[in-house]
């Protein structure tokens, strides 16, 4: 048998049909489902008196519009258009026998936090999601991608997703990462290094020292962010401490078929001679902690460099910097350091987990945020919530000055009332820097946890490693 | 879904890279339950100002573009979110064609499911196309997806590349679950398989 990669391999097991041009029908393990994409996807099956084709897989949760203030149970605290999006999604869920969490439920959460943490997301899958976050669930050696509401609705109705196979891109990063350096650190390297389209058309497989070091929760921050690099999944060969993750969660398998699992998850990497279409290496070591400075997630910098000038860039991103630059509001030349930040937020699917709360609140234990600033946490999930609580991390961050919310995805995208001004600087461990996305006018600086609770100690971007 | 076979419109000059999806459709028009309606809010926060005030400056704010049928912009167009509300709106403004040197995945992907043809170009191509678009309404540019090409106002003709069996569909309005269901009995037999081989999952 010719050598395969990861990829290939998850792909190969999951081919329904394959016509004769190479379009493929890839059946789907787990459908996740939120209510922003799938209100159309559910409408469509009614109008055309379809069922959903395999509730048992289909896994629905709302969290971007839900609010996330501690008063969220009072229906007054959504909008109208929200509170429908999300009755929506409880009555679609009802009527189709789908697996569900409501608001109410503590196991809610962010739809990327909840499937790894409920077992629904295990090694060798097929996962998708109207989400481009998908891509998270790729930590576990599942193939994980985004799809839209069209694709939402195919997937309810038939369980399958009409696909053309990908290329193979292999990013590894070697060695050792160095002190105050994160998995959100190696991300966002990447996406620099790579650009934003650099992983458009392939599915990237991260390997190497580093990702091997890596927690589980570091590995699903790596592999979150494929998408900003432009490919629809990344994903990272499962081992033992993807087992141990895994095991004994409430939807993972028990008994013989956890050992008739382990049997076929054991074989899941790339073979050694697997053919690639293309290769990024980075050493660990070369890695700082970095912050973005414009308004694509590829405007990548170490925190001790300077804003750069939009003449240094070639070609069409000199014009994409200049506006970067303005609508940033920022000077070419000054260092990143000198920035100052109005707001904070620490949360989303790229940063919403234990651990990254953990992180950030090793920082701010005994400190303060500066005067005047807003902060916010907000946790992945009603379990992480509950779980910061008894570990004394909650009493940390409200010691600091910061608030403490319910879970959902809040500031990350700016559907639900937690949003920027005009102007306002927010310093972010969400994945995405857009004009505009955490609210009009809104300015983001996409950095990792530990990173955003030092720049809500000084008020200004912060090399992390000062604080250590 | 509605059929695109050939187009001649005017076209839209956007010389941006990466246009991302938040800018396409801003997150505030996505609390919809509904596909129609978002043409209005397409580029929202690019076209009107805080008090609502159309921003003269902005392509398809302008006289000779407000009919636009398609658009030339610049690289990885589409990239961010996978909402499918951006092709919604881009349809519902009228636009049926979006070219570019590149485009995101999902974007590209959901276009199709939504009788929208995006079409990838050389760089130098685009450059002669984006040239061609800033003459205004009267240059009229035609797309045959039949054939495969592109003619600009000047008669001068490009070619490109399509899927073959996503042009299929698009030339023929196909449903996309209609056509899966006809291979049902290839899922049962995929189902029925993997309940044995991975009764897990």
């Amino acid at each position: 048998m010719s050598p395969k990669t990861l990829y290939d391999k998850i792909w190969d097991a999951h081919v329904a049909h394959e016509a004769e041009d190479g379009t493929c029908l890839l059946y789907i393990d787990r459908h996740l489902v939120h209510e922003v994409t799938s209100p159309q996807a559910f409408e469509g099956l009614r109008m055309a008196g379809r069922k959903v084709h395999a509730p048992d897989k289909t896994i629905a949760v709302p969290d971007h519009n839900v609010p996330t203030t501690l008063d969220r149970a009072n229906a007054a605290t959504m909008t109208e258009d929200s509170r429908i999006q999300v009755e929506a999604l409880d009555k679609n869920a009802k009527d189709f026998g789908i697996h569900y969490y409501p608001v109410s439920d503590v196991r809610q959460g962010i739809v990327h936090i909840v499937g790894p943490e409920q077992g629904w997301t295990l090694p060798g899958m097929t996962v998708v999601c109207g989400d481009s976050h998908t891509a998270t669930h790729g930590a576990f050696g599942s193939l994980a991608h985004g799809i839209g509401t069209s694709e939402v609705e195919h997937v309810l109705a038939t369980q399958t997703l009409i696909q053309r196979k990908g290329k193979n891109m292999k990013v590894e990063i070697t060695g050792k990462l160095a002190p105050g350096v994160t998995a959100k650190d190696i991300t966002l390297s990447v996406i620099g290094k790579t650009g934003t389209a650099g992983g458009t058309g392939y599915v990237i497989e991260y390997c190497g020292e580093a990702i091997r070091d890596l927690s589980m929760e570091g590995r699903m921050t790596v592999c979150n962010m494929a998408i900003e690099g432009g490919a629809r999944a990344g994903l990272i060969a499962p081992d033992e401490k993807t087992f141990a993750y895994v095991m004994g969660r409430p939807h993972a398998p028990k008994g013989a078929q956890w050992e008739a699992a382990m049997n076929w998850w054991k074989t899941l990497y790339s073979d050694d001679d697997a053919h690639w279409d293309k290769v990024v290496t980075i050493k660990g070591e070369d890695i700082a902690p970095v912050v973005t400075w414009g308004t694509s997630p590829e405007d990548v910098l170490p925190i001790t460099a300077n804003v750069p000038a939009a003449d240094s860039f070639t070609g069409g991103k000199v014009d994409a910097a200049k506006r970067s630059l303005e609508y940033m509001g920022l000077t070419a030349g000054m260092p990143l350091s000198d920035i100052k930040i109005d707001t904070v937020f620490i949360g989303s699917c790229t940063n919403g987990r234990i651990e990254d709360l953990r992180a950030a609140a090793a920082i701010l234990k005994g400190k303060k945020i500066k005067d005047g600033m807003r902060a916010m946490v907000v946790p992945g999930s009603g379990l992480v919530r509950a779980q910061a609580e008894e570990e004394g991390l909650a009493d940390i961050f409200i010691e600091a000055g910061f608030e403490w919310r319910m879970a959902g995805c809040s500031m990350c995208l700016a559907m639900n009332p937690d949003q920027l001004a005009p102007g306002e600087r927010c310093a972010a461990t969400s994945n995405r820097n857009f004009e505009g996305r955490q609210g009009r006018g809104g300015r983001t600086h996409l950095m990792s946890p530990a990173m955003a609770a030092a720049a809500a100690v000084t008020g200004h971007l912060t090399d992390v490693r000062d604080l250590m | 879904m509605e059929k695109f076979d050939k187009l001649t419109g005017i076209a839209a000059p956007l010389d941006l890279i990466n246009v991302d999806t938040d800018m396409i459709i801003p997150k505030q028009f996505l609390k919809t339950i509904k596909r129609s309606g978002l043409g209005v809010n397409l580029f929202d926060e690019m076209r009107y100002d805080d008090d609502r005030n159309e921003i003269p400056d902005f392509v398809l704010n302008k006289p000779q573009y407000r009919d636009a049928q398609i658009i030339v912009a610049g690289d990885n167009f589409g990239c961010g979110s996978s909402r499918e509300h951006a092709p919604w709106a881009i349809k519902d403004f009228g636009i049926s064609c979006v070219i570019a040197p590149s485009f995101a995945d999902i974007f590209y992907n959901n276009c199709f499911k939504n009788g929208i043809l995006p079409i990838a170009l050389p760089q130098e191509q685009i450059n002669v196309l984006m040239k061609d678009a800033q003459k205004g309404s009267n240059a009229r540019m035609e797309i045959d997806l039949e054939a495969q090409t592109i003619t600009t106002s000047d008669g001068e003709v490009f070619t490109f590349d399509v899927d073959a069996f996503k042009k299929h569909c698009l030339m023929n309005g196909l449903d996309d679950i209609g056509l899966t269901m006809e291979k049902a009995a290839s899922i049962d037999t995929f189902e029925a398989a993997a309940a044995q081989s991975r009764p897990w999952v």
